[in-house]
């Protein structure tokens, strides 16, 4: 008998920690971004749950999203019968101005995702992020402890080891839970063209661009691209010298602006 | 594909971890565009050489103080293999998030800094790769450059690494003579050491091997959760090892229900009737068996101990040091047991190998713990000749120890006196059966006052009977107990225990307890043994609302009682009844009847 594959068991363990989340944290809700990442974690809760998605699905709104990724929104929404609650960000104007400008719609999101926690109480939050997309994120905990104001203390991190997890946590502390963190780009990529999981068609190449990653219209650019099969993203990716993120903006305008994004409470 | 080679590189602080990883990234061509100029920029920002470990170090406070603080991990693919590199803090304080990296590794690469030599985390490092068990351990002696890469040095330091790993039951598998910021011997052969003729470090790690994947091991599932769908009730988990088939007779440890495997359950996949190590999958069964989180799925003829007593070998964390008499939870994936430690064996600096007294337990020692469980927990032990269960133990939420368990003693440490007078002897002289009748339902259901209407019954015909219900017990046997989760339980076990001793002595033990968990009326299921009886004493919630006989709803809806059973706190209805008596449609009078005609049956010789 062979071994698992490399996706079985990168999936065997996504539905492992999907099903502790479960379990041990309640209340509990998901942020989907509608990106190819988030829609990941979708599929693989229905396949943790034989076939439904048991928590609310939370979209932190900007209005500033490309039109197709609305579109796909609604569509995936309905035909897996989601949960969906899409809330509103907080208008640029009330975030920290001494922050460069692509950073700030991260920081509206940081807001809108604290008002979330304030407001409906969540005890723990499923978010879509990977190490190998950023070396902040790459430091992570699968169950990471956060205060109220989303604060992450990178210098005390609780152990996690041998699949223990932490999931009690005091009041006004909430749990960021992140099943995707050892997959990489390449990993979801192959695993969406595996499981046939839809995804927005911004990320195939027209007229010579795509996007590689989604974030707002105004501070996320595509790239060069003829990659319109997912095969051809598949084997682009495995030649590119490029980062994921070198179309988001907010990631480079400083040494320091996503880990202070990061600390503060983004995801 | 297979999955990445998960390599964890260990060693002491500040000789050259991070480096050797952004360099051997560099040097494999694995970082992006841009990455090795923003790294120039960086460096020159701080006034520092071009730093390679600014890679891997992308928290500002790592950069500012050169050290790692948090594991990362990376990938590369090198000849169409793929890496996964995990970076740890080589810190004294940040043993517990290098313990987190490298828990996970196939490998490791040792590495030793060729000036400062062997030093105090080079030898815990190597301690807690054996503990971990992994076998596979590569040596880079580091700083080449800095001593005129002398091959005498290199020599001396090697032998000294190999004795060391040796000492931890570790055989090295290659020791290389490497400078980090320069990129000697890492991809291509150095020509600053032609007097090394051994692989370069990609080399070494390209004769590395994933680890194994205990498919041939014995069946082992740690159950997770139980959902329903329908009628059918899906145990789901993760399979540590073994194989399962469809038809298996299997057995869930520790209440020890047996039945065969119905089905195995994957969602938009094709059937298959078989699963094995490593694979998240769900479970249905012929019977209706009582399941819950924690317990552990394994064949009938290969199932793991379930745990009463047992010895760990553990990495202590915390400052604190353990002390005999205290309470911890022991962790193993879903299973948890409250555990006292009861005597600590073999306490060792782990870095120096000195023993340490058993009452000054250091952070970061090796020390053998006894803990015994206050609730049974499956396990397997090393001395027993299994792959040894991984646990985590933890004083309140904090964990501060992680270990392999030893040896285990199943057997409670007490020695029964075989009574002279037998159960079927008493139970001739009082001419009935000895039993166990469990009422369950809602307060206001009728429990107490159906207990006692039977109880009257019983005795007026001579029967041999008594009843537990909470006033009896609460004031005496039960008053150190409170109303939390965990004391609740305990409330319900012990009162299980004492109704088990009275039917043993041939009584008829009536229990009126609410007891809303699945999982406690398995508890008393199984103490009880055969004679146990669940009656389920039905009522809606209304009903039992109106009736409000203690005015307790009224004062759980005000929030005056917290998690009050029916209002903030669930119920679970029974499944497995063997009678159902429903007070919201029959009056008293019936519902006794019923009951009565019932225990007689039961109870007749």
């Amino acid at each position: 008998m062979t071994r698992l594959n490399d996706l079985d068991e990168l999936e065997a363990e996504t539905v492992y920690i999907l099903r502790e989340a479960k379990r041990c944290v309640d209340p509990l809700s998901m942020l989907w971004s509608i990106g190819k990442d988030s829609t990941a974690i979708l599929w693989l809760a229905r396949k943790a749950f034989f076939g439904v998605v048991p928590f609310p699905v939370v979209q932190l709104d900007t209005e500033m999203e490309l039109p197709e990724v609305y579109e796909f929104r609604d569509r995936i929404a309905a035909e897996w019968d989601l949960d969906l609650r899409v809330r509103m960000c907080p208008p640029e104007s009330s975030v920290d101005q001494s922050l460069p400008p692509a950073s700030r719609a991260a920081a509206r999101k940081t807001e809108g995702l604290k008002r979330l926690l304030e407001e409906d109480g969540y005890r723990g939050v499923i978010v879509g992020i990977r190490r190998d997309e950023q070396a902040t994120r790459a430091k992570e905990r699968i169950f990471s402890p956060r205060s109220s104001e989303g604060d992450w203390d990178v210098r005390r991190q609780p152990a996690e080891f041998w699949g223990h997890y932490t999931t009690e946590v005091p009041d006004g502390v909430h749990l960021r839970i992140h099943p995707l963190l050892h997959w990489t780009e390449v990993d979801i990529w192959r695993y969406h063209e595996r499981e046939n999981i839809p995804f927005c068609s911004l990320y195939l190449a027209r007229d010579g661009k795509r996007y590689r990653s989604l974030g707002e219209k105004n501070i996320t650019v595509p790239i060069v691209s003829d990659a319109a099969t997912l095969p051809e993203i598949i084997a682009e990716l495995e030649a590119t010298r490029e980062p994921e993120r070198a179309g988001r903006l907010m990631d480079s305008e400083q040494e320091d602006s996503f880990e202070r994004l990061r600390t503060s409470g983004y995801m | 594909m297979v999955r990445p080679l998960r390599i964890v590189f260990a060693g002491h602080v500040d000789h050259g971890k991070s480096t050797m990883i952004g360099r051997l990234l560099h040097e494999t061509g694995s970082l992006p565009d841009g990455k090795a100029a923003e790294l120039e920029a960086i460096s020159r920002k701080r006034g520092v050489p071009l730093e390679w470990s600014f890679v891997l170090d992308a928290l500002q406070a790592e950069r500012d103080q050169a050290i790692t603080i948090d594991t990362t991990r990376v990938w590369f693919r090198w000849n169409d293999r793929r890496y996964a590199i995990i970076d740890a803090p080589g810190h004294r304080e940040l043993v517990k998030n290098m313990l987190g990296g490298a828990a996970e590794a196939d490998a490791a690469v040792l590495v030793v800094d060729a000036v400062e030599g062997i030093s105090e985390q080079t030898r815990r490092h190597a301690r807690l790769i054996g503990l971990l068990g992994i076998e596979q351990v590569v040596v880079a002696v580091n700083k080449l450059d800095a001593v005129g890469f002398d091959r005498e040095i290199f020599a001396g330091l090697e032998s000294e690494a190999r004795a060391l790993l040796e000492s931890a039951g570790i055989a090295v598998a290659k020791a290389i003579p490497v400078s980090a910021r320069d990129g000697d011997n890492l991809v291509a052969a150095s020509p600053r050491t032609p007097w090394y003729a051994g692989s370069t470090l990609i080399g070494a790690l390209e004769a590395l091997e994933s680890k194994g994947d205990d498919t041939d091991g014995p069946l082992r599932m740690r159950v997770q959760d139980v959902y329903r769908s329908g009628d059918a009730r899906i145990a789901v988990g993760r399979i540590d090892s073994g194989t399962v088939k469809v038809g298996d007779a299997i057995v869930a440890t520790p209440l020890g229900s047996a039945a065969c495997v119905r089905s195995i359950e994957r969602w938009n996949l094709p059937a298959s009737g078989t699963a094995r190590a490593g694979e998240s999958i769900g479970l249905t069964f012929d019977l209706p068996i009582f399941i819950d989180r924690g317990d552990v799925i394994g064949h009938t003829d290969d199932a793991p101990i379930s745990a009463s007593r047992f010895r760990a070998v553990c990495f202590w964390l915390d400052a604190r040091p353990p002390v005999v008499g205290e309470s911890f939870r022991v962790q193993c994936g879903p299973s948890v047991a409250r555990v006292t430690l009861r005597a600590i064996h073999d306490a060792v600096d782990s870095s120096s190998l000195a023993p340490l007294s058993a009452d000054a337990v250091e952070q970061y020692a090796t020390v053998s713990l006894e803990l015994e469980t206050r609730t049974p927990i499956p396990l397997d032990g090393r001395a027993h000749g299994m792959r040894p269960s991984r646990i985590v133990v933890l004083r309140g939420s904090e964990v501060v120890a992680g270990g392999v368990v030893d040896t285990i003693d199943s057997s409670v440490t007490l020695f029964a006196t075989a009574h002279l007078v037998t159960r079927p002897e008493r139970e001739t002289r009082n001419g009935h059966r000895g039993a166990v009748i469990w009422l369950t339902g809602l307060s206001g259901s009728g429990k107490s006052t159906l207990a006692m209407a039977l109880e009257r019954r019983l005795f007026d015909t001579g029967s041999t009977v008594f009843v537990l219900d909470g006033d009896n017990v609460r004031g005496g046997l039960n008053r150190d107990l409170d109303f939390s989760p965990v004391d609740r339980a305990e409330n319900i076990r012990r009162v299980a225990e004492v109704a088990a001793l009275l039917a043993e002595s041939g009584a008829i033990a009536i229990t009126a307890f609410i007891s809303p968990m699945a999982s406690d009326r398995a508890i008393a299921r199984q103490a009880a043994g055969a004679g146990f009886h669940l009656i389920h004493i039905l009522a809606d919630l209304a009903t039992c609302e109106a009736r409000d006989p203690k005015g307790l709803y009224k004062r759980a809806r005000s929030g005056e009682i917290e998690s009050f059973t029916g209002i903030s706190a669930p119920y679970e209805g029974p499944t497995d009844a063997d009678l159902v008596v429903d007070t919201s449609h029959a009056g008293i009078d019936v519902s006794t009847e019923q009951l009565l005609a019932y225990v007689i049956g039961v109870t007749r010789l």
